[in-house]
C-alpha cells in the first residue's frame, strides 16, 4: 500500500492554463475483469505489478463529478494510495493530511476507482472509473487553475447573471450546456447554434447549421455536450442519424462522425460521464446503440425487445450501467458489457416514459416522467425496485432534471399544453416548490447551467426563445396557496387546519399531531429561500356539544319521512308528525301548513292538527293555529256575505281579504299583525305563512265541502301525489275524517249555501299556485339554513305543484347535496328513493350509472362474462341456491369469497346455524 | 395474413346464430313464395348476399369462431340490437374489432360532452361528405331513436347555428385536413350563442374523423346496406340471375383474374417478398444520400397525383344526401400540385400522436385518448405473419409502407422513413386503391378492389382497409389537434 503516485504542482504548471496531465500507469495484475472493449487500450502493456512508470499526456477535460469533501485550506498536492486513502498537502503548512475516503479503492464488479483532486478551498472527490483494469490505470491530476474555478463557482462568485432570454430563429427541441457553464447549445429542426452566456445576455457564438444542402441530419431531436471535452457535441437526428460534432475543426462544417445505424428517429443521445469516447443512443426502432467515437460503427447494440426507446441515461455512479425508458411504460437497466439482456426491467408508468434522470448524488435513485403526468423516483439500490416518491403534475412530463446540490429537488417541463417549468420538492408532491412561467409555448429542453450550481436554469422552448432563469426569480406557488383548511365532519364536528402561529395564543386547545410539528423539513443548509416555507400547521377539531346527538334527527327524519305513495295531505301529516316527534316544531308546522295550502280544508280538522296544537303550545306559532280554527269558522260566513264584492276586491287588493278577515275576527291574535305586511312580505317566515294560510284555508274550504260524501277517502289508493292533477286530490280529500274539529259543525250549515258561490270563486281568484311564490321562498329559506332535507322533501312531496317555480339548477343543487348527505350517513335506500323520485333528469341518471355487477360462476369460479345466468364455460346456471338447489329467481345473495349463495331467506337461515358455506366448499362465508 | 382462415371454409349454410341476414337464404325461397302468397304480405329479402359486395360471404363468416371472437359479436348485438355489416367484415380481424368497438361505443353511448342526438347528427354530417348512404341512414335511425328533432334531417339549413358552424371543419377534415388552422378553431370557440366548448369540440372532431374514415372503410370494402335500409332489401322475388350473377361474378371474376394473370400475380408476389427481404437485410448496397431521401418524399407525393383514380362512368347519385352537405364541390385536392403554393409539410416528428395528440385529447376528453391510442397501436401492430400463401413473413415493412403512404397522401412526412420503399413495395394498382379509398372513397369500385394484390386473401385486403381507416383518422386528427394546440398557446 505504498503511495501510488505523486504529482508535484510546481507553480509554472499551475499557471499553464487549460493544460492537464494524465498519468498512465500500467498494471499487470489481472483483476478478473476481462476488458470489455469499451475502453481505450492504452497501447502499452505493462506487466509489472508495482507502480513503475508514468506517462504524461494532455487530459482533455476535468471529470464531471466533483464533490466537496473538505474546505479548509489550499491544497497543493494530492497523493493517493492503493488503499484509497487520499493524502493532500496543504499549502503553507507543508504537512500531509490524510483523508480517508469512503468507498475508495477498487471494488469488485464494475465499480469505478476513485481519484481525488484538490482545490484552493476544497477537496473534490472525483470518480474516475477505471475500465480495462489489467491494461491501464488512469490517474487524474487536476489543474489548479481549473479547480480554483470550479471552487469559486461553488461559492457562487463566478456564475453570475440574471433572468434573461434571447430569440432563436426557430423552435428548439433540446439544449445542453458545456462543462464550464459558459456556453449553451440549442438544437431543433431548423436550428443548431451555440450561445455563450454572458452576464447580461446570450451571445451567439457559432452556427453549426451550415452547408450548401441542409440534410435531415441537421434536424435534431436531441443534443448533448460532452462533459469532459469542450469540443465534442452529439446530436440525435429525426431521420435516425447520430452525428457528432467537433468544434475544434478548422472547417466551417464541424460535423465529425455520422452513424446511420438506426432505422427510425433517434430520440436521445447520451455521453458517458467519464469516458470520452463513449456515446449511447436510443431510437424509435427499439434499439439502443453504444458507439465508440474512434470507430466507424457501433460497438454494441441493445435490444429493448419492445417499443421505442424514449430516453437513455448513463448512470453517474455506476460506470457500466445505464437506464433506458420505453414507450410502453417500461424502464430497463442495462450493463453496458452485456448487450444480450437487460439487468432489470420494471413498469414505471402507464403509457410512454418520456424521460429519466439519475440522481447526481444518490446512487440508485432514478427519476422518471411519463405521459401519465407523473414523475416518479425509484430506488434501484436494492434488488427490489421501489418507488420512493411520486409527483403528480398537470400534463405529460417531457423532461426531468435533478437540481444540483439539492437532494430532493427536481425540475420538470411538460410535453403539451402547460408551458411552465416546475421545480419540485419531491417530498412535497402536491405543490411545486418553484415555477418559471416565462415561456409562451411548450418548453422542450431544460438544463441546470452548472452541475454544482442550483440557482441557474436554462430552458429552450417551441416559442423560439432561450431563457436563463434565476432561481430567486422563480415564483413560489406555495406563497399563494391558502394555508388554512376547514371541514365539517359528518356529525357536525368541525376540523380546522391552519398555521401554527394562529393557535399559539390559546394553547389549551388540543392540536392533533403536535408532536411531529416539523416532521420532514430538515435541510442541512439553513438557507431559507431554499426551503419550502415552513408550513407547520396544526389541526384542531371542534366537536359538537352534546356529542353526535345533534344530527340524529337528520337520520331519523330521512328514514321515516314518507315522500310518496299517499295523498298529499297524508304525506304532510305524516311528515309533520315525524318532525314533531323529533322536536323539530318549525318543520312540523311547515308541513302542516303545506298541507293546508295545497290540500283540501277537511284535512285541517284532522287529529294531527289538534295534536299539534296541544303539544306545541309553547311555540309562538300556536297562536296562529288557534286562529286558524277560528278563522275556519268565521271566514265562510264572511265570504258568503260579501260574495258579490269578493271578486273585485281580490282582484285589486291582494291584502283585502285579510283585512276583512281581521275585521271579523277581533279575537284572533293574528289581527295584531299589520295587514299589508302579510301578503307583501315574502320572507318565508313562519308567521307570515301562517297568516296566509288561515286566511286562505277557508277560501278553499267552501269549494271542497261539496264533494266530500261522494268521494270519500278515495285518494288513499292513489299512489302518486306528484301526479299533475292535484286539484283532483283536493276534491277528493277525506274531508270528514276527523270529526272532532269545529269544522264539522260548520260544514253542514255552510255547505249548502256555499256550493253555488265558491266554485267559480276559487277558480277565478285563488288559483292553485297562488302560494307558490311563498312556498318557494320558504324552500329557499330552508335550503339556506342548511336544512336541505326539508327543501328536497317538500319538493318531492309537492311535486309538480311547486317544481316549475324553482329553477332546474337550484333543484339539482339541492338534490345533489341531500343525496350526498344521505350517502355519507349510509342511508343508501333513502338516497336511492330520492334519486328515483327526483324529477331532474341529471339526478335521475345517478342510479343508472355503474350498475353493472361483475360476478363469478359458482361452479367454475371464473368471471361470468356473458349476459344472463348461464356460465359459458361450464354451461350451467350459476344462480343455484346452495341450500335448496333450486334456481333462484328474485333476490339472490352470495358470498363474494366463494361465489356461492342462494335465496336470501335460505342463506339467512343457514347462517344462523353455521358460518361455513352451505355449498360445502369449506369457505367461511362473509356477508356484510 | 390470417392463420385461421388458411383453410377456406366451405361454408354451406353458415351457422345461424350470428348472421340473421343470411339465415333466410335463397334455399328456402320456395317456402317464402308460398308464405307470401298465402298472406299477401310483402316479405323483404336481402338484395345482396353477405355483408360486403366485394367479399364473398364464405370469406367473412366462419363457423369455428373462437370464444373471444363470438363474445365480441354477442356484445355488439346486445348493445346495439344488431350485428351490422361493418362489424361482420371487421370481425375478420377480431383483435382489432374489439378495440374499434370499444371506441365507437364510448364515443356514441358513454358519458361525453355532447348530447346523444348531436353525436349521431355529426356522424350523419361526416358520412354524408363521402356520400356514404350506409352510415347516413344508420345514424339517421339512431338520431331519431335518441330523440333527435326530425326537422334536422331536412338538411343543414334546419339545424341550430351551432351545428351548422361545424360544417366548415367537417368539410376540411374530410377532404383537405391540412387546411385547418387555428382560426377555424377560434371561430368555433369564440363566445356567443352558438359557440362550442373545447371539450365538445374535441368530441366533435373525434366523431368527425372517425366517421370520415369509417366511410372510407365502408366504401372501400363495399359494405352492403343493412337489411332494413333502403337498397338493402327488395320485395320482388329473388331473381335467380341477380343472386347467381352476384356470386358467379364474384368467384368468376376472381377466377378469371386468377386464370389470366395467375402467373403474373404469383410472380409479383414473389418479387414483393424478395424485395422485402432485401430491404430488411439492409440497404448497404445503395445508401441513399440525404438529399436523395428528401426528394423521395416529394416524388412520392407528386406521384400520388398520377395515381388519381380513373374517373368512373358510374357517378353516384347522391341526391338524398346532399342536404347534409354544403359546398359539395370541395373535395380532396393534392396539396403538392406544381406551381401552386403548397402548405408546409407536416413533420410527424414535430407533432406525433403518441406525444402530443394523445396528451391533448387526454386532457380534454380523457377516456377517448386511451381508447384511440389502443386502437392505433392494435392496428399498427396487427399481423399474422402471413402473406397470401406464405407463412412466417415479417410484414412490418409492408405495413409501415402502407401506413406512411397514406400519411404521405395527406402530407405528413416521417423524417426517418425512406419513401423509396413505398415505391418498391406498393404496386401501382394498390396505390390507386389506397389513394382512392383514403381521399375519395365514393369512387371506389369493385374493379379496383379486385385489381390489386390478386393473390392475397380477402382478410388481408380488409386488413389494408383497417390500416387505411386508422391512418386516415390519425392524419386528420393530427391536423385538427395541432390547430387546437396552436389555438391554445
Amino acid at each position: 500500500m505504498g503511495s501510488l503516485g505523486e504529482v508535484d504542482h510546481s507553480e509554472d504548471y499551475v499557471e499553464e492554463q487549460g493544460s492537464y496531465l494524465q498519468l498512465m500507469k500500467g498494471r499487470g495484475e489481472d483483476h478478473g475483469e476481462s476488458g470489455s472493449a469499451l475502453a481505450a487500450p492504452s497501447g502499452q502493456e505493462d506487466t509489472v505489478d508495482t507502480p513503475r512508470h508514468f506517462r504524461a499526456q494532455p487530459f482533455p477535460s476535468l471529470p464531471k463529478r466533483a464533490e466537496r469533501l473538505v474546505a479548509q485550506a489550499h491544497v497543493t498536492r494530492v497523493y493517493i494510495t492503493w488503499g484509497g486513502t487520499l493524502v493532500g498537502v496543504v499549502a503553507g503548512e507543508g504537512r500531509r493530511r490524510r483523508f480517508p475516503v469512503a468507498g475508495g479503492g477498487r471494488k469488485g464488479g464494475g465499480d469505478g476507482f476513485r481519484v481525488h483532486g484538490g482545490g484552493r478551498q476544497a477537496f473534490h472527490k472525483i470518480d474516475l472509473p477505471l475500465h480495462n483494469w489489467q491494461r491501464c490505470l488512469k490517474l487524474l491530476v487536476f489543474s489548479m487553475e481549473k479547480m480554483a474555478r470550479v471552487t469559486t463557482v461553488l461559492s457562487g462568485s463566478t456564475i453570475t447573471g440574471r433572468t434573461m432570454f434571447c430569440h432563436l430563429d426557430a423552435p428548439a427541441n433540446a439544449i445542453s450546456v458545456c462543462r464550464d457553464a459558459a456556453q449553451v447549445v440549442v438544437a431543433g429542426r431548423n436550428i443548431f447554434k451555440i450561445y455563450s452566456i454572458e452576464e447580461e445576455q446570450f451571445v451567439e457564438r457559432a452556427n453549426l447549421r451550415v452547408g450548401r444542402k441542409l440534410s435531415l441530419n441537421f434536424s435534431c431531436a436531441d443534443v448533448v455536450w460532452h462533459q469532459m471535452d469542450d469540443n465534442l457535441l452529439a446530436t440525435a437526428a429525426t431521420n435516425g442519424a447520430v452525428v457528432t460534432w467537433n468544434l475544434g475543426k478548422p472547417s466551417r462544417n464541424k460535423q465529425d462522425q455520422l452513424f446511420t445505424e438506426h432505422k427510425r428517429t433517434v430520440n436521445k443521445v447520451c455521453f458517458h460521464p467519464n469516458e470520452v469516447n463513449m456515446l449511447l443512443s436510443g431510437s424509435q426502432d427499439g434499439y439502443m446503440k453504444c458507439f465508440d467515437l474512434r470507430k466507424r460503427e457501433s460497438v454494441s447494440t441493445f435490444s429493448g425487445q419492445s417499443e421505442s426507446v424514449r430516453d437513455v441515461q448513463f448512470s453517474i455512479k455506476d460506470y457500466f450501467a445505464f437506464a433506458a425508458s420505453f414507450e410502453n411504460g417500461n424502464v430497463q437497466l442495462w450493463d453496458i458489457r452485456r448487450p444480450d439482456r437487460y439487468e432489470r426491467m420494471f413498469t414505471a408508468h402507464n403509457g410512454p416514459v418520456f424521460c429519466c434522470d439519475w440522481h447526481p448524488d444518490d446512487r440508485g435513485w432514478l427519476a422518471t416522467g411519463g405521459r401519465d403526468k407523473m414523475v416518479k423516483v425509484w430506488d434501484l439500490s436494492t434488488t427490489r425496485t421501489k418507488e420512493v416518491y411520486c409527483v403528480q403534475t398537470i400534463a405529460s412530463v417531457a423532461r426531468v432534471k435533478w437540481r444540483p446540490e439539492m437532494k430532493y429537488h427536481l425540475a420538470t417541463c411538460s410535453m403539451m399544453v402547460d408551458h411552465n417549468i416546475y421545480v419540485w420538492d419531491i417530498r412535497r408532491p402536491y405543490i411545486p416548490f418553484g415555477m418559471f412561467e416565462e415561456h409562451k409555448d411548450v418548453t422542450t429542453g431544460i438544463i441546470w447551467r452548472h452541475i454544482h450550481d442550483p440557482y441557474y436554469l436554462l430552458s429552450g422552448s417551441k416559442d423560439s426563445t432561450l431563457y436563463q432563469h434565476m432561481f430567486k426569480d422563480a415564483s413560489r406557488p406555495v406563497d399563494r396557496a391558502n394555508p388554512e383548511g376547514l371541514c365539517y365532519g359528518l356529525f357536525g364536528d368541525l376540523a380546522f387546519a391552519g398555521k401554527d402561529s394562529m393557535f399559539t395564543s390559546d394553547s389549551n386547545r388540543k392540536t392533533y399531531g403536535g408532536e411531529r410539528r416539523y416532521p420532514i423539513f430538515f435541510f442541512k443548509k439553513p438557507d431559507l429561500s431554499e426551503q419550502f416555507a415552513n408550513v407547520s400547521s396544526s389541526l384542531n377539531v371542534f366537536e359538537m356539544e352534546g356529542g353526535s346527538n345533534s344530527v340524529d334527527w337528520f337520520v331519523n327524519m330521512a328514514q321515516q319521512y314518507i315522500l310518496t305513495g299517499r295523498s298529499l295531505a297524508e304525506l304532510c301529516d305524516h311528515n309533520a308528525k315525524i318532525a314533531k316527534e323529533l322536536y323539530r316544531y318549525q318543520v312540523a308546522q311547515t308541513w302542516t301548513m303545506l298541507r293546508i295550502v295545497y290540500s283540501s280544508p277537511g284535512a285541517i280538522s284532522s287529529v294531527n292538527l289538534n295534536q299539534s296544537i296541544g303539544k306545541s303550545g309553547g311555540l309562538p306559532l300556536m297562536n296562529s293555529l288557534k286562529e286558524l280554527s277560528v278563522a275556519l269558522n268565521n271566514e265562510p260566513r264572511l265570504e258568503r256575505g260579501k260574495a258579490e264584492n269578493w271578486q273585485e276586491m281580490n282582484h285589486i287588493h291582494s291584502s283585502n281579504p285579510l283585512i276583512t278577515a281581521n275585521e271579523e275576527n277581533e279575537e284572533t291574535e293574528g289581527s295584531d299583525v299589520p295587514a299589508d305586511y302579510l301578503f307583501g312580505d315574502v320572507e318565508g317566515d313562519e308567521d307570515d305563512l301562517y297568516m296566509v294560510d288561515h286566511e286562505n284555508a277557508p277560501a278553499e274550504e267552501h269549494e271542497y265541502i261539496l264533494p266530500q260524501e261522494a268521494f270519500q277517502l278515495r285518494h288513499e289508493i292513489i299512489d302518486n301525489p306528484s301526479a299533475p292533477d292535484h286539484l283532483q286530490d283536493k276534491v277528493e280529500s277525506p274531508h270528514v275524517s276527523g270529526n272532532e274539529a269545529e269544522t264539522v259543525c260548520l260544514t253542514p250549515i255552510e255547505s249548502f249555501s256555499l256550493m253555488s258561490i265558491s266554485q267559480p270563486l276559487y277558480d277565478a281568484y285563488l288559483p292553485a299556485d297562488y302560494f307558490n311564490s311563498l312556498v318557494k321562498d320558504m324552500l329557499h329559506y330552508y335550503a339556506e339554513q342548511g336544512d336541505v332535507q326539508m327543501a328536497v322533501s317538500v319538493l318531492i312531496v309537492l311535486g309538480d305543484r311547486i317544481r316549475k317555480e324553482i329553477d332546474e339548477q337550484t333543484q339539482e343543487h339541492w338534490y345533489t347535496s341531500y343525496i350526498d348527505l344521505l350517502q355519507r350517513f349510509k342511508l343508501w335506500n333513502v338516497s336511492n328513493e330520492v334519486i328515483k323520485l327526483s324529477t331532474c333528469s341529471s339526478i335521475n341518471c345517478f342510479n343508472q350509472a355503474s350498475t353493472s355487477l361483475h360476478i363469478n360462476c359458482s361452479n367454475c369460479k371464473r368471471p361470468m362474462s356473458s349476459k344472463g345466468w348461464i356460465c359459458d364455460r361450464c354451461r350451467q346456471c350459476a344462480s343455484m341456491c346452495a341450500v335448496c338447489h333450486q334456481v333462484v329467481k328474485g333476490l339472490f345473495v352470495w358470498c363474494q369469497g366463494c361465489s356461492h349463495g342462494g335465496h336470501l331467506q335460505h342463506i339467512m337461515n343457514w347462517l344462523r346455524t353455521s358460518s361455513h358455506c352451505p355449498a360445502g366448499c369449506g369457505h367461511l362465508c362473509e356477508y356484510t | 395474413m390470417r392463420v385461421s382462415a388458411a383453410a377456406p371454409v366451405p361454408a354451406p349454410a353458415p351457422s345461424g346464430r350470428l348472421e340473421p341476414v343470411v339465415t333466410d337464404c335463397p334455399s328456402c325461397q320456395q317456402c317464402d313464395r308460398v308464405r307470401s302468397k298465402d298472406r299477401r304480405v310483402k316479405i323483404p329479402r336481402p338484395l345482396g348476399q353477405g355483408p360486403s359486395a366485394f367479399i364473398p360471404v364464405k370469406e367473412i363468416l366462419q363457423k369455428d369462431l373462437e370464444d373471444a371472437e363470438r363474445q365480441i359479436f354477442i356484445e355488439a348485438f346486445v348493445s346495439t340490437g344488431r350485428v351490422d355489416n361493418v362489424t361482420m367484415v371487421m370481425g375478420m380481424h377480431s383483435q382489432y374489432l374489439e378495440s374499434f368497438w370499444k371506441t365507437q361505443y364510448y364515443l356514441l353511448q358513454m358519458d361525453g360532452p355532447l348530447p346523444y342526438h348531436y353525436r349521431h347528427y355529426i356522424a350523419v354530417m361526416a358520412a354524408a361528405r363521402h356520400q356514404c348512404s350506409y352510415l347516413v341512414s344508420l345514424h339517421i335511425n339512431e338520431f331519431l331513436q335518441v330523440g333527435g328533432n326530425p326537422d334536422w334531417l331536412n338538411g343543414l339549413n334546419f339545424v341550430p347555428q351551432k351545428m351548422r358552424t361545424l360544417n366548415e371543419i367537417n368539410k376540411i377534415l374530410a377532404h383537405r385536413p391540412w387546411l385547418i388552422t387555428k382560426e377555424h378553431i377560434e371561430n368555433l370557440l369564440k363566445t356567443g350563442e352558438s359557440s362550442w366548448s373545447l371539450a365538445e369540440l374535441i368530441h366533435a372532431v373525434v366523431l368527425l374523423t372517425h366517421y370520415h374514415s369509417l366511410a372510407s372503410f365502408v366504401l372501400g370494402c363495399g359494405i352492403r346496406p343493412e337489411l332494413d335500409q333502403d337498397g338493402g332489401y327488395t320485395f320482388g322475388p329473388p331473381s335467380p340471375q341477380s343472386c347467381d350473377s352476384d356470386s358467379a361474378s364474384n368467384s368468376g371474376s376472381e377466377e378469371a383474374v386468377n386464370g389470366n394473370a395467375s402467373r403474373d400475380g404469383l410472380q409479383e408476389l414473389e418479387v414483393l417478398i424478395e424485395k422485402m427481404k432485401l430491404l430488411q437485410e439492409g440497404r448497404q448496397d445503395e445508401e441513399a444520400s440525404q438529399e436523395e431521401m428528401a426528394t423521395r418524399f416529394e416524388r412520392e407525393k407528386r406521384e400520388s397525383l398520377l395515381v388519381a383514380p380513373a374517373d368512373d362512368n358510374e357517378s353516384l347519385s347522391p341526391t338524398n344526401l346532399s342536404c347534409f352537405v354544403e359546398d359539395a364541390d370541395f373535395g380532396y385536392k393534392d396539396f403538392s400540385r406544381r406551381g401552386e403554393q403548397t402548405p408546409p409539410t407536416f413533420r410527424a416528428q414535430d407533432y406525433s400522436w403518441e406525444d402530443h395528440g394523445y396528451s391533448l385529447i387526454n386532457r380534454l376528453y380523457p377516456e377517448v385518448g386511451q381508447l384511440l391510442d389502443e386502437k392505433f397501436q392494435v392496428v399498427y401492430n396487427l399481423t399474422y405473419n402471413t402473406m397470401a400463401m406464405h407463412c412466417d413473413v415479417d410484414t412490418s415493412m409492408l405495413r409501415r409502407a402502407i401506413w406512411n403512404y397514406i400519411h404521405c397522401v395527406f402530407g405528413i412526412r416521417y423524417d426517418d422513413y425512406d419513401y423509396g420503399e413505398v415505391n418498391q413495395l406498393l404496386e401501382r394498382s394498390l396505390k390507386i386503391y389506397i389513394k382512392t379509398v383514403a381521399c375519395y372513397p365514393e369512387k371506389t369500385t369493385k374493379r379496383m378492389y379486385v385489381g390489386f394484390w390478386r393473390h392475397f386473401r380477402h382478410s388481408e385486403k380488409v386488413h389494408i382497409n383497417l390500416l387505411l381507416l386508422e391512418a386516415r383518422m390519425q392524419a386528420a386528427l393530427l391536423y385538427a389537434l395541432r390547430a387546437i394546440t396552436r389555438y391554445m398557446t
